[in-house]
């Protein structure tokens, strides 16, 4: 009789105790690294990567591996001097956190610099501002170019941002530059440093987009929402950036590539749990998500084919190609700067 | 005839049929936030306050102004044990789906300004937790609170809830039931993955931060 009374109690720990076990469980086998519960950033998710440009996307020997190139640690805003260059580096500061509110004249869509460079441009592992200051002019295969800090953050305005570039030397490219440049001082120019970029992830030998749409049900849609779209908080304001559709990034972006879109995914989220999908979920996904219509490439000439053609013939990019007997890019919205829909 | 019954039965004997016999048709929401429901769940506004603004010194949440699908959900999961309280439990198990509902419609469109707090936090509290929850902890890899709550804490959808202007002494009452796995209803875990990261002084500025918000200047009720 006693035994009855006490027993429910005991089964009551030992459930809560199963549970905890289990979801510890579940962090630890999802993933080569148990990243949502974390160590310091440069220290987890660092591929072996070797340099920026993606053709040297060698398979990376595991994403766990610690990041093996220079650290540098950038400089913390509140050492900047509040002088005139202080000034523009914070303006730069703010453009990026709010890119509709401070450059809303060229933003097409519903993204903020910040959305896919965390911590406002601060994040390693996240493409960071300060270490890409470090590495640029560089010669971009997207543009056959030798491209400078600034031409590099108009390709964001015009395909990440679906938007306008604005012109070199314009004040928005000016602060953003200042802003990078603040939290770069002391870098060593011509290195990239760890965080760098996104760590890239080993290929896989098949995509299976229909698994991923699972994992984004799963792992991603509650935050995204279920058609992708993303979600505005109670006053207007978006929060969760959308993914696809007519406002998010444009058919020319680098996200829309599935290998960047895999290793920003697997460092990056679901937010506040990075590192935590396996690398297959991580590739997956992002085939998933990379097949889903969005504005189009505003180097679009006229035909789908010749443009993939042109710039997307590559078997991680699915621009012109036919899912579910639907050719991506063939009923894109049209590209460039749209006001935000309330 | 079985309306006609039932309307002077009613007349009767007020509430107590209420609750039984009309709960299918109509639930009275503020009845029961003033009065209490059949089957024993007690009046919310004895711990809730008459407008669902809480009691924020004695860690009773405020109500008022939470998005209605949020609140049901809480209800039900309360009422199954997902999200256990020795307090809660037994009220919002007496309470009826259709009348965790009406409440959740009820409650989500009050706006009472906030109850007053004393003693007032100091401020260099109240600027830590703003830190915190505007910028993250990135070298533990915590996100900004406001990148899942929204600008200001207003909230975002179901599964977001606001925190602008709710009681720090629940906050934090939350923060440590998801730290000590008492509160395991949440999404993907992402609350306990969120607690975990912070100590009891980041707690209590954060708590301190988000109380001392309005909660009804931005976002409203929604
Ligand atoms: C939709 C996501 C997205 C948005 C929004 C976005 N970017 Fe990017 N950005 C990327 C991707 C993807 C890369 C390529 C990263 C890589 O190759 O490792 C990149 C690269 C960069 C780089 C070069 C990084 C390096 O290390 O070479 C800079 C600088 C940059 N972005 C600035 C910006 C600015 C400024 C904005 C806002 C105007 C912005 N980005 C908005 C996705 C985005
Ligand atoms: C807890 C909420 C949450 C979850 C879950 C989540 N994300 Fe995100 N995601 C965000 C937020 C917030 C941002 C913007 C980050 C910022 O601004 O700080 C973002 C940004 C992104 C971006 C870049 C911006 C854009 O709109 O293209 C991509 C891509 C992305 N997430 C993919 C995913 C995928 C894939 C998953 C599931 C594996 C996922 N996210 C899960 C909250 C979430
Ligand atoms: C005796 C005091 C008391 C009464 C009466 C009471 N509550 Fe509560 N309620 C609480 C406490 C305490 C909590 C916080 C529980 C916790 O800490 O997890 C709470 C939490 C809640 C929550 C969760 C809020 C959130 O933000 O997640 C809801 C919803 C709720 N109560 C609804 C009601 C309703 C509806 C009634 C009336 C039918 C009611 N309560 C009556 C004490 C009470
Ligand atoms: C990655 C997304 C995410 C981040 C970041 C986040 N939260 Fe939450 N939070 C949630 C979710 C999801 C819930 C709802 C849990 C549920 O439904 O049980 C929640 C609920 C809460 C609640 C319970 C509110 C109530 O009414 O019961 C509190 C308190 C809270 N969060 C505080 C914070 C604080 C403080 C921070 C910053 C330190 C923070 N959150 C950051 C996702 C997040």
């Amino acid at each position: 009789m006693s035994a009855d009374r006490i027993d429910p109690k005991l089964g009551l720990a030992g459930v809560l105790f199963l549970a905890t076990a289990f979801y510890l469980g579940t962090l630890v086998s999802s993933g080569p690294q148990p990243a949502a519960t974390t160590p310091p950033a440069t220290t987890h998710g660092g591929a072996a990567a070797k340099k920026l440009a993606e053709a040297a996307a060698a398979p990376a020997p595991s994403v766990a591996a610690v990041d093996a190139r220079p650290v540098f640690v950038p400089l913390p805003m509140d050492k900047v001097p509040e002088d005139e260059f202080g000034k523009m580096a914070r303006l730069g500061e703010a453009i990026f956190h709010d890119t509709r509110a401070n450059a809303g004249a060229f933003v097409g869509n519903d993204l903020q610099c910040r959305n896919c460079h965390l911590d406002d441009g601060r994040h390693a592992n996240s493409a960071p501002l300060w270490a890409a200051y470090l590495v640029y002019p560089a010669y971009r295969k997207k543009d056959h170019e030798v491209n400078t800090f600034q031409s590099r953050m108009q390709g964001c305005f015009r395909y990440s941002m679906n938007g306008k570039a604005p012109e070199l030397g314009d004040k928005v490219l000016v602060a953003l530059e200042a802003y990078a440049y603040a939290m770069a001082k002391g870098g060593p120019t011509g290195v990239a440093v760890a965080g760098q970029g996104y760590p890239r992830l080993a290929e896989p030998a098949t995509l299976d987009a229909a698994h991923g749409k699972a994992v984004f049900a799963e792992k991603c849609a509650v935050c995204h929402g279920a058609d992708g779209a993303g979600q505005n908080d109670a006053s207007g304001q978006t929060t969760f950036p959308p993914l696809w559709g007519a406002r998010s990034y444009n058919w020319g972006a680098g996200m829309a590539s599935i290998s960047n879109a895999a290793a920003f995914v697997k460092a990056n989220m679901p937010l506040s749990q990075a590192g935590s999908l396996s690398d297959k979920d991580a590739w997956d996904v992002a085939a998933f998500i990379d097949s889903q219509e969005r504005p189009q490439d505003p180097r679009f000439n006229g035909s789908v084919a010749e443009t993939r053609k042109a710039f997307h013939d590559s078997k991680m990019d699915m621009y012109g190609q036919t899912v579910d007997g639907v050719t991506l890019g063939q009923n894109a919205p049209p590209s460039g700067a749209t006001p935000k829909q309330q | 005839m079985a309306i006609r019954t039932l309307g002077k039965a009613a007349a009767l004997t007020g509430a107590l049929l209420l609750g039984a016999g009309t709960r299918a048709q109509t639930v009275d929401a503020k009845a029961i936030v003033m009065g209490g429901a059949a089957n024993g769940a007690n009046a919310c506004s004895a711990c809730h306050g008459d407008q669902g603004e809480g009691r924020p010194e004695a860690g009773f949440p405020r109500l008022a102004g939470l998005n209605p699908d949020y609140i049901v959900q809480q209800l039900n999961d309360l009422a199954s044990g997902a999200r256990a309280n020795e307090t809660m439990t037994p009220i919002a198990k007496a309470l009826s789906p259709a009348e965790r509902t009406a409440l959740g419609a009820y409650l989500a469109g009050l706006q009472p300004p906030a109850a007053p707090v004393e003693p007032k936090p100091e401020e260099k509290v109240v600027a830590e937790g703003k830190k915190i929850a505007l910028q993250g902890l990135w070298d533990k890899d915590l996100p900004q609170c406001v990148s899942c709550h929204g600008a200001g804490g207003v909230g975002v959808g179901v599964n977001f809830p606001k925190l602008a202007g709710q009681s720090a002494q629940y906050i934090a009452n939350q923060l440590d039931a998801w730290k000590t796995g008492k509160r395991t209803n949440d999404p993907l875990h992402l609350m306990t993955g969120v607690a975990s990261k912070l100590d009891d002084s980041q707690i209590a500025a954060v708590a301190a931060y988000f109380e001392s918000l309005s909660p009804v200047a931005a976002g409203g009720a929604q």
